[in-house]
């Protein structure tokens, strides 16, 4: 089963695994750090390269089919197309940036910490990379366990049990989809796992109907919409940031991503049939969500709130089934894991300075940090979707999209992003403008290694925002597939 | 053959060596000896070479089936001796006997994993119970350890009776004791052979403790001496799962529609039942108790199912829940406190102890990596290959997220809680090494489960 080391997706997959492993045997607390700096960054060369052989010629390169199970119908079989190539960009340039962002924190175990900071990201890019549903289920599982461990153990007062909510949340979830798996791999005729397979099942309409909510339900507490978001905003909040910021960064995304991958191309008639249901949820999640967030006093709950606002809107236009919007929420996905891992490293630089996240008790931080607040303000800013940044690509096709699917909708999630720039702005008013006090007249502005960090982010907002065509030829292809299954 | 003729003769070797060996240390290498010896003779007799050419009438059956499951039988017997087997010299006196009554325990399983006749199904779950019953209340001052012995006596002799009485029944029914000859679902069904199938069922499910016939399982498990609750309800649990599936299939496999919603009773309520108490126990070896009906539970499946997934899922599920069961009861024997309160901090001072139940109790709770999501795999598909009664499976997998809430309960003792004085422990760093290698097979069955199960093809 252990797939030879002479293609992509797999090596994307053992080195962060290697990596990881040999972290735990590093005691030295700068040399682990170091490690992991330099196995995140490999990842990235890695991917960097097989950016060069994207085109079909190669696709040998890009596509991987091991013997695992032959006696179950399941093979390890990885494929890096647009769809998961675009988000294991995302993994690939997100553990980089996180490290680098909070390298002079110090953390108890830290051998530990980056051991299982790194399994993760293995767990996360094995998501994105399996086509083969007992593999995907595997990774599915194997992204939460590291997941847990971190949220547990390091952070805030209350991480037990919040990392534990959580888990039970998504473990519940994924027995369902479990069974979902199993039952479609009964009706394939080949008694295979494999996605073509998959994309092949004869399945009556009645089937599809309660099997959608099998798979769903396990995607929608990943994502999570409304109702199933009770656990994010305690866990975002109790998380030490680094941890927070792969949570909402990526992890989140492996909803969304399932979502596309494995259940509107497997249950056309049933998301015809529930498509406003879903929509419906996500667009009240999405008021929802930004409501609460007005009332923040906490910087870590409002980016946490704002998070579900803004997933829910590519939920949303996810199951519009609409050329246009299905590639705006795929972009998107890139966009809000780049924007949000920003704001997290913002809040963690503030918090680590003064000690607090109470928007109440900080003010004028920009007379004292005039780089910290241009950055912060442009990374705010594309969080609104303002044009010229990466997000406004994504939500105005998403806009358009739900726009064509229903006007109301569009309107009801356009409030929110109204709701959005108060409380964003409000945000870097309070804390950034108005007068100093006593916990804010010491703030240092931020050091070299964090503003490389936040410059990186800043440049990549208007990259994309200015030029997003790159992406879109990744995507295109994956796009087409997936509504190609709604047009008979 | 040779499996059930060797253990019986090592019993007898066992209680000779408590006479002649002074050293009583030494007494655990000499069982060890015989189970390493017993693996061998079984496995030669899987590859085709029997010592012994005893012509039992078609009362005995060594199938692949039977012999697999022997393997793993004795294979977790090794693996508990290795573990566990010196603190049978804090229990009592005499451990060369303790050894010997195990012995005599695995014939009993050698046969009950090769019958074909109900007497010989009979005498060995009778020779299974009665050393455990003796085990049971081996530590003799101990006022629980003979209310446990007394209470596991007097209900295993009740459901034993159960089973003579539904033989009795299936013999005036069919004129044969043999499953091959009842041919059962070939003719009508009498009263006289229901009420046998139940009264079997109903027996069975007495000695694999499923609900509701499990009430004396958390009280003997409790108050028994650690180390023997490990083997009681691992291999021994495991065995009378064999016992149950080859009785079934074999005997009444062919009127499966007659008895199936029974089973599925009894699966359902021992899945419920065990899991929401598991919930609220505060003893770590009570919730093991009930984790143990609760593992039975998902063991039922395979019965109610009674095709070739689930008996290949079986043989996996009775492999990964013995070898994560006998190394969680290993580490928790060498605990001083059996609460959840009592494994606060112990990631900090014992890591690896940590590490190995932290991997046996993700195999308990069924994440994959670990043998026992396989085993949990199976039994659900199993059973919705049937295309009956789908509320089964869901309830299944509504109690498998149950069991995550207090197996990880322990996880967070471990690792998030700190101690107020750290826990004494002392092990040894062949222990260590011991529970890795467990902890390695349960990784490597879990990653590669055809390791075990394409032996069943032979």
């Amino acid at each position: 089963m252990f797939a030879a080391f002479d293609n992509f997706p797999a090596l994307l997959i053992w080195l962060p695994l290697i990596g990881g492993l040999i972290s735990f045997f590093i005691k030295d607390e700068r040399s682990v750090k170091a490690w992991a700096m330099l196995s995140s960054l490999l990842t990235l060369a890695l991917f960097a390269v097989s950016l060069l052989y994207t085109d079909d010629k190669n696709y040998i390169l890009n596509s991987v089919s091991y013997v695992w199970l032959p006696e179950l119908g399941s093979s390890f079989s990885l494929l890096l197309d647009g769809m998961s190539r675009i988000l294991c960009l995302l993994t690939a340039i997100a553990f980089p940036l996180i490290f680098a962002s909070t390298y002079s924190n110090s953390y108890k175990k830290a051998n530990a910490f980056y051991g299982l900071m790194l399994l993760t990201q293995c767990g996360l890019m094995g998501v994105f990379l399996s086509v083969d549903a007992l593999v995907f289920y595997f990774f599915w599982e194997l992204a939460l366990i590291p997941a847990y461990f971190l949220a547990s153990q390091w952070g805030g007062e209350k991480r037990v049990q919040a990392a534990f909510k959580f888990f039970i949340y998504t473990f519940a979830g994924s027995l369902f989809l479990l069974i979902g798996i199993i039952y479609v791999y009964l009706k394939t005729p080949e008694q295979s796992f494999s996605l073509v397979s998959f994309y092949n099942v004869q399945l009556s309409a009645p089937e599809q109907m309660w099997l959608f909510w099998m798979f769903f339900v396990a995607f929608a507490i990943k994502m999570p919409i409304f109702p199933f978001h009770t656990w994010q905003p305690d866990v975002y909040e109790q998380s030490p940031t680094a941890v927070t910021m792969v949570l909402s960064g990526i992890m989140v995304k492996m909803g969304l991503f399932a979502a596309i991958r494995w259940l509107l191309p497997i249950f056309p008639d049933a998301v015809k049939h529930y498509d406003n249901v879903v929509i419906g949820l996500a667009v009240v999640g999405m008021l929802y969500a930004s409501c609460i967030a007005l009332v923040q006093d906490d910087l870590k709950r409002l980016i946490a709130y704002s998070s579900i606002a803004h997933i829910g809107l590519m939920a949303a236009s996810l199951f519009t089934i609409n050329q246009l919007s299905m590639q705006g929420a795929l972009i998107q996905m890139f966009n809000h894991g780049v924007n949000i891992i920003g704001l997290w490293i913002v809040v963690y630089l503030i918090e680590k300075q003064t000690g607090i996240r109470k928007i109440s008790q900080l003010g004028g931080l920009a007379q004292k940090a005039p780089t910290l607040a241009i950055l912060l303000v442009v990374i705010a800013l594309a969080n609104i979707a303002l044009p010229l940044t990466n997000a406004f690509v994504g939500e105005f096709m998403m806009f358009a999209g739900l726009y064509k699917f229903s006007a109301w909708y569009a309107a009801a999630a356009g409030l929110s992003i109204i709701l959005a720039a108060i409380y964003t702005l409000n945000m870097v008013k309070n804390v950034f403008y108005g007068n100093l006090n006593a916990i804010t007249a010491g703030f240092k502005d931020i050091v070299l290694h964090e503003r490389v960090v936040l410059v990186m982010i800043v440049v990549m907002i208007f990259i994309v925002g200015v030029y997003p065509e790159p992406m879109f030829n990744m995507i295109r292809s994956a796009s087409e597939l997936v509504i190609g299954k709604f047009i008979k | 053959m040779n499996a059930i003729i060797l253990s019986a003769v090592w019993g007898v070797v066992m209680m000779y060596t408590g006479i002649v060996m002074k050293n009583k240390s030494s007494v655990k290498y000499v069982a060890i000896l015989g189970v390493l010896l017993l693996i061998v003779a079984n496995w030669l007799e899987f590859a085709g070479t029997s010592f012994f050419a005893i012509d039992t009438k078609g009362m005995l059956a060594f199938g692949t089936f039977g012999l697999l499951f022997n393997t793993v039988a004795f294979v977790s017997t090794l693996i508990f001796f290795l573990l566990s087997g010196s603190d049978f010299e804090q229990v009592g006196k005499n451990p060369a006997d303790y050894f010997a009554l195990i012995f005599f325990v695995l014939c009993g399983v050698a046969i009950v994993s090769s019958f074909q006749s109900l007497l010989l199904l009979f005498i060995g779950i009778e020779i299974i119970s009665i050393p455990l019953y003796i085990l049971a209340g081996a530590d003799k001052r101990n006022l629980k350890s003979n209310e446990a012995s007394l209470k596991y006596f007097l209900m295993g002799s009740f459901s034993t009776g159960l089973m003579l009485m539904g033989i009795t029944l299936l013999y005036g029914g069919t004129g044969t004791f043999y499953l091959s000859g009842m041919n059962l679902g070939g003719v009508a069904m009498t009263p006289m052979v229901a009420l046998g199938i139940v009264l079997m069922m109903i027996s069975m499910a007495f000695k694999a403790s499923a609900a509701p016939f499990h009430f004396w399982t958390p009280d003997v498990y409790d108050g028994s001496p650690t180390v023997f609750t490990s083997f009681m309800a691992t291999v021994v649990k495991a065995a009378v799962f064999i016992g149950f599936i080859r009785l079934f299939e074999g005997g009444f496999g062919k009127m499966q529609t007659s008895w199936q919603l029974l089973a599925a009773i009894i699966t359902a309520t021992t899945l419920v039942i065990g899991n929401v108490t598991a919930v609220f126990q505060q003893s770590v070896k009570r919730m093991l108790a009930y984790s143990s009906i609760a593992q039975a539970g998902f063991m039922m499946l395979a019965i109610f199912a009674l095709n070739n997934t689930g008996k290949q899922g079986l043989l996996l599920y009775t492999a990964a829940y013995s070898l994560a069961t006998i190394g969680m009861f290993a580490v928790l024997i060498k605990m001083k406190d059996y609460t959840f309160d009592g494994f606060n901090g112990l990631a900090k001072h014992e890591p690896v102890l940590a590490v190995t139940s932290t991997i046996f109790l993700l195999s308990l709770a069924g994440i994959p990596l670990t043998a026992g999501f396989f085993s949990k795999y199976f039994m659900l598909v199993s059973a919705m290959k049937t295309g009956q009664m789908f509320w089964l499976v869901i309830l299944g997998i509504i109690c498998a997220a149950i069991s995550v809430y207090y197996y990880f309960r322990v996880i967070q003792s471990m690792y998030f809680k700190d101690a107020e004085q750290a826990p004494s422990v002392e092990v040894s760093s062949g222990f260590k090494t011991m529970l890795v290698i467990t902890a390695a097979i349960v990784i490597i069955l879990g990653i590669k489960p055809g390791l075990l199960l394409n032996l069943m093809s032979i």
